[in-house]
């Protein structure tokens, strides 16, 4: 029997102590600043304190010449640019002629300590010539010249992008009601308590080890050997355990190959750690997206079409920003029964840290802004909300107007139960004045159906090895980042071989050890890695049940392999240990070892754009949140939030149940207080945009004082594509959560608030407009003209066509 | 600077340490006795991943010079475990949920090995104001309080 179609479990589904967490709770998980090298140096970055400026001359000699320092490097080392994806190589390691943000690397100086380093980064004399700044997307595209890259579509745009699905402005024209609402979602950044940091160190023969604080080890690999113009099999990256990421361990870091070549050059190990403001400074967070959305609807409550418009203020450099400018509207299709779609995106380049993939990436954004739309037209209709979705839920195996092949939905389950389990029927619209209770849907990727550097290699490799012993060990380049992907992987091994998770050894994120995974980002390991254990562990079973029922004279079909034995289904006493099966297959066919890989489906849509929404499967979440807001301070206060989550199949409760709880939680930060945001420095001060408050206390985020009680229920819709139809839980139950509250503050008070963070003085002024007569309403005001290019235009699926761009007017004609 | 000569108890053992004077007790116990179980997340007394016992009392050992601390008792994370056996707290911690990514966890263990040492059976109220101090990106906080919970009744009931 096949294991994919297994349904009783063994280890899936029951709450069992993570594989690692001995080595957590007891102190002895090295993270990348835990490592300590004999001979080992240390490094520090001087960083602009200019905002855009031209490096007019550097003079490092008197930083070369003091006592303790081994070397300075400054940007003429580093020759060649370099960037996460392949359309935005625009960064140097060190800045070349130009910085574009208060704390753009400069300079490097490796001493015998950090003191030291720090004191010769003061020593070193940097002449810049000042250049005019840009501090939002709205400046920018008012702002042309001075241009910050001279690569990207006009002045300081960096991407455009136009889609449409169907003829959106015919369906608005034929609906009962059209709904126009601006929405703005502020900044914000991950803030992992470990700060990132990497030692690297040559080793014997001369070839590098890099130990990072990264999602990505594969990325980081490839970067480096274009970067140091090195054979990249003389390179190996190894992923520490990281401290939290979220995504700010995703990007490729100036510090990785800067002390790299340190390293390389000193031939010794060179380690740096960043302090708190640097990774405030370097971010790579959540962009400020200001959006526009226009969605019809039937007066009966069904949706006709919807056009979103956003535009986002990208920060100095490309980075990721590409993908996440795609990403601020290519899920806003898989949620609702949604005919047609039109999608204008634009990212500016302004002088502030780059943005990039934080939880959700580009997501919540638009998500956000459609949850509280729909609220509105809920309202308008006179609809209960939960009813309204419950009656445009998307259909399961079905495609959507943009081409996205969704496979399971378990969302309708999702709302039924939060609705029961929040008593919304009896307390939404009938609380006291000052409580209230909002609801919101969202759904996330379960990994990126394609990799970033398009290939059609697999996505990601598992390899295991068994040894006579019966010890089992596999490797996979997958990255642990708290998320518990060593435990998915020891875990889904186990339910296939029969063993304990816990006698599962594992060898990960090593590229000098460990096949290919692309790495923690876009909720992608549980399916790929997952699929790739399978097929590796399936593999390995064959052999063993071979050589078992050699033994036993029986076939191969009446073998279960439970309990770390193997034996007869009809005669369980029959049977061996599995150590046993081993031995016994290791005689038959030799040195036993098999391999697993996983490469996604691919995608329907056919157009140029097609690349960014497809994913093997989508996880679905609903949530009801109640708010506390105190009319006489605009004090918001969150009791209570029930939250459920289709997560296909459970594979460990204890930490679905975490990632859920964890997202709850840095939702309602950004829900509430999370923002990065800048302030000018007085003239006098050099003008300079520098963060508002970077540091830890004063960028609020929630303390267990602000926690709310959280009722969370795991919904099991396993979706064919998926490890024993296990989805992702790690990013997708954060989006609901944000309009969620916002539809709660409504309902309390009766204010819109169409912008986050949602703060106490937003909800003062609003509540004051509301006193005046006036819309109680606090958000954007306006749109500004951006030079969105003619859409591609392309039918959805039930309206012919086969995924690919056609001319819009002849499509129309055809319709 | 010169370097100063210094006594220090470090989980009941005696340590004599050469280091300079300006380091903060955090960085002598991760750099100067490679007791790495402790963290930092911004050296400024913002985060609590720091915290260590000293005397009893969680103390940030990112504020606290090492010069102060002769003569006084202190504790981390890695004399939590008696032996082989973990500590109540940490297998608490680790069957249910506790830890995460694991970085903010020694401090927290050891701001709720305090707390137990006070009041074996903690509300609710007094474990969320007690770990206040220290940030936890991953878990929302719940499953850390149902560890420190469940550490308290496995506690109580070895008493």
């Amino acid at each position: 029997m096949s294991v994919k179609k297994k349904t009783r479990f063994e280890v899936l589904g029951k709450p069992r102590r993570r594989v690692d967490a001995r080595a957590k709770v007891t102190g002895l998980t090295k993270f990348a600043d835990d490592i300590v090298l004999a001979r080992m140096l240390h490094m520090k970055l001087l960083r602009s304190p200019h905002p855009h400026a031209v490096i007019e001359s550097i003079d490092v000699t008197k930083a070369a010449a003091h006592p303790g320092v081994h070397l300075v490097l400054s940007g003429k080392d580093f020759p060649i640019t370099f960037g996460i994806l392949p359309v935005s190589q625009d960064e140097y390691p060190l800045a070349n002629e130009r910085v574009r943000y208060v704390g753009d690397p400069v300079a490097a100086v490796v001493a015998k300590d950090e003191q030291t380093a720090w004191e010769a980064c003061e020593l070193i004399e940097v002449k810049y010539r000042p250049l005019a700044t840009i501090s939002s997307s709205e400046e920018a595209l008012a702002t042309p010249e001075p241009r910050i890259h001279e690569h990207g579509e006009q002045g300081n745009i960096h991407r455009l992008q136009a889609f449409e699905f169907g003829d959106v402005d015919a369906a608005l024209a034929k609906s009962d009601h059209v709904f126009e609402d601006l929405f703005f979602y502020e900044g914000n950044t991950h803030l992992p308590i470990e700060q990132h940091a990497a030692v690297a160190a040559p080793d014997g023969e001369g070839k590098l080890t890099l130990w990072s604080s990264t999602q990505v080890p594969h990325y980081i690999h490839r970067a480096l050997a274009r970067a140091l113009r090195m054979n990249a099999a003389h390179i190996r990256v190894i992923a520490c355990p990281n401290g939290g990421g979220f995504g700010g361990k995703c990007d490729l870091h100036n510090h990785e190959i800067v002390v790299s070549r340190a390293a390389l050059k000193l031939a010794r190990p060179v380690k740096i750690c960043l302090n708190r403001e640097e990774v405030f400074y370097m971010h790579r967070g959540r962009h400020p997206v200001l959006m526009r959305m226009r969605t019809g609807v039937t007066k009966e409550g069904k949706l006709t079409g919807m056009h979103v418009q956003t535009l986002l203020d990208g920060g100095g450099y490309g980075g990721y920003g590409a993908a996440s400018t795609f990403y601020t509207g290519a899920l806003q299709t898989v949620t609702y029964e949604l005919p047609r779609y039109k999608f204008d995106a634009c990212r500016t380049f302004t002088n502030k840290p780059p943005c990039g993939p934080k939880r959700g990436h580009g997501t919540p954004q638009p998500r956000f802004g459609q949850e509280v739309q729909l609220d509105k037209i809920a309202e308008k209709l006179k609809l209960d909300p939960a009813e309204f979705r419950l009656g445009m839920v998307a259909k399961p195996n079905s495609l959507t107007a943009n081409w996205l092949r969704i496979g399971s939905i378990g969302l309708e389950e999702c709302i039924r139960r939060v609705v029961a389990l929040s008593d919304w029927k009896n307390r939404f619209r009938k609380l006291p004045e000052g409580r209230g209770l909002g609801l919101a849907c969202g759904s996330y990727l379960c990994g990126a159906g394609l990799p970033i550097y398009w290939n059609k290699m697999p996505q990601s490799g598992v390899q295991l090895l068994l040894d006579r012993s019966g010890q089992v060990t596999a490797f996979c380049g997958a990255t642990e980042i708290g998320q518990g992907s060593d435990d998915v992987l020891a875990a889904i091994i186990a339910e296939v071989l029969g063993i304990d998770p816990y006698d599962v050894r594992l060898v990960t994120g090593d590229t000098g050890l460990t096949p290919v995974d692309l790495g923690s980002y876009s909720s992608r390991v549980t399916v790929m890695m997952g699929n790739a254990a399978i097929q590796a562990a399936e593999r390995l079973r064959e052999m063993l049940a071979d050589a078992a029922a050699e033994q036993l004279v029986t076939i191969p079909d009446r073998l279960v392999f439970s309990q770390s034995r193997v034996f007869l289904a009809e005669d369980p006493a029959k049977g061996m240990s599995f150590a046993e099966a081993v031995v016994y297959a290791e005689t038959k066919f030799g040195t036993l070892g098999s391999v697993g890989s996983y490469v996604p489906p691919r995608a329907p849509g056919r157009y140029k754009g097609a690349g960014v929404g497809p994913s093997p499967a989508y996880s679905y979440t609903a949530c009801v949140v109640e708010v506390e807001v105190d009319k006489a301070t605009g004090w918001i206060s969150v009791p209570k939030v029930w939250i459920a989550h289709d997560i296909g199949r459970t594979i460990n409760p204890v930490l679905a149940r975490g990632q859920v709880e964890g997202s709850v939680y840095m939702a309602l930060g950004e829900a509430l207080m999370e923002e990065q945001v800048f302030r000018r420095l007085p003239p006098k001060m050099s003008g300079a945009l520098v963060h508002k408050f970077p540091s830890l206390l004063e960028y609020k985020s929630l303390t267990s004082l602000d926690m709310p009680e959280v009722v969370t229920e795991l919904v099991e819709d396993p979706d064919p594509n998926c490890p024993f139809g296990a989805k992702e839980a790690g990013q997708g139950p954060l989006l609901p959560v944000m309009p969620a509250v916002a539809n709660a503050i409504y309902d309390a008070v009766g204010v819109r608030i169409d912008e986050l963070p949602i703060t106490p003085d937003k909800v003062l002024k609003a509540l004051e407009l509301k006193s005046q007569g006036k819309n109680p309403r606090v958000g954007p005001e306006k749109f500004p003209q951006v030079p969105y290019p003619t859409p591609i235009f392309v039918p959805p699926p039930w309206e012919g066509g086969d995924g690919n761009e056609v001319k819009k007017n002849d499509a129309l004609a055809v319709v | 600077m010169n370097a100063v000569r210094m006594r220090l108890r470090v989980n009941g053992e005696e340590q004599e340490i050469l280091f300079h004077p300006y380091k903060t007790l955090l960085e002598v116990l991760r750099e100067d006795l490679n007791l790495t179980g402790t963290k930092h997340g911004c050296e400024l007394g913002e985060c609590g991943a720091c915290a260590v016992l000293v005397d009893g009392q969680p103390l940030l050992s990112c504020l606290e010079l090492a010069l102060e601390c002769e003569g006084r008792h202190i504790e981390t994370v890695e004399g939590l475990q008696q032996g082989d056996k973990l500590h109540p707290l940490q297998s608490a911690f680790a069957d249910l949920g506790g830890a995460q990514c694991g970085y903010c966890t020694p401090g927290i263990l050891m701001t709720a090995k305090a707390l137990l040492g006070q009041e074996p059976n903690p509300s609710r109220e007094r474990i969320r104001e007690a770990i206040s101090g220290n940030l936890c990106r991953c878990t929302g906080y719940l499953q850390i309080y149902e560890s420190i919970e469940e550490a308290a009744r496995r506690m109580r009931e070895a008493a």
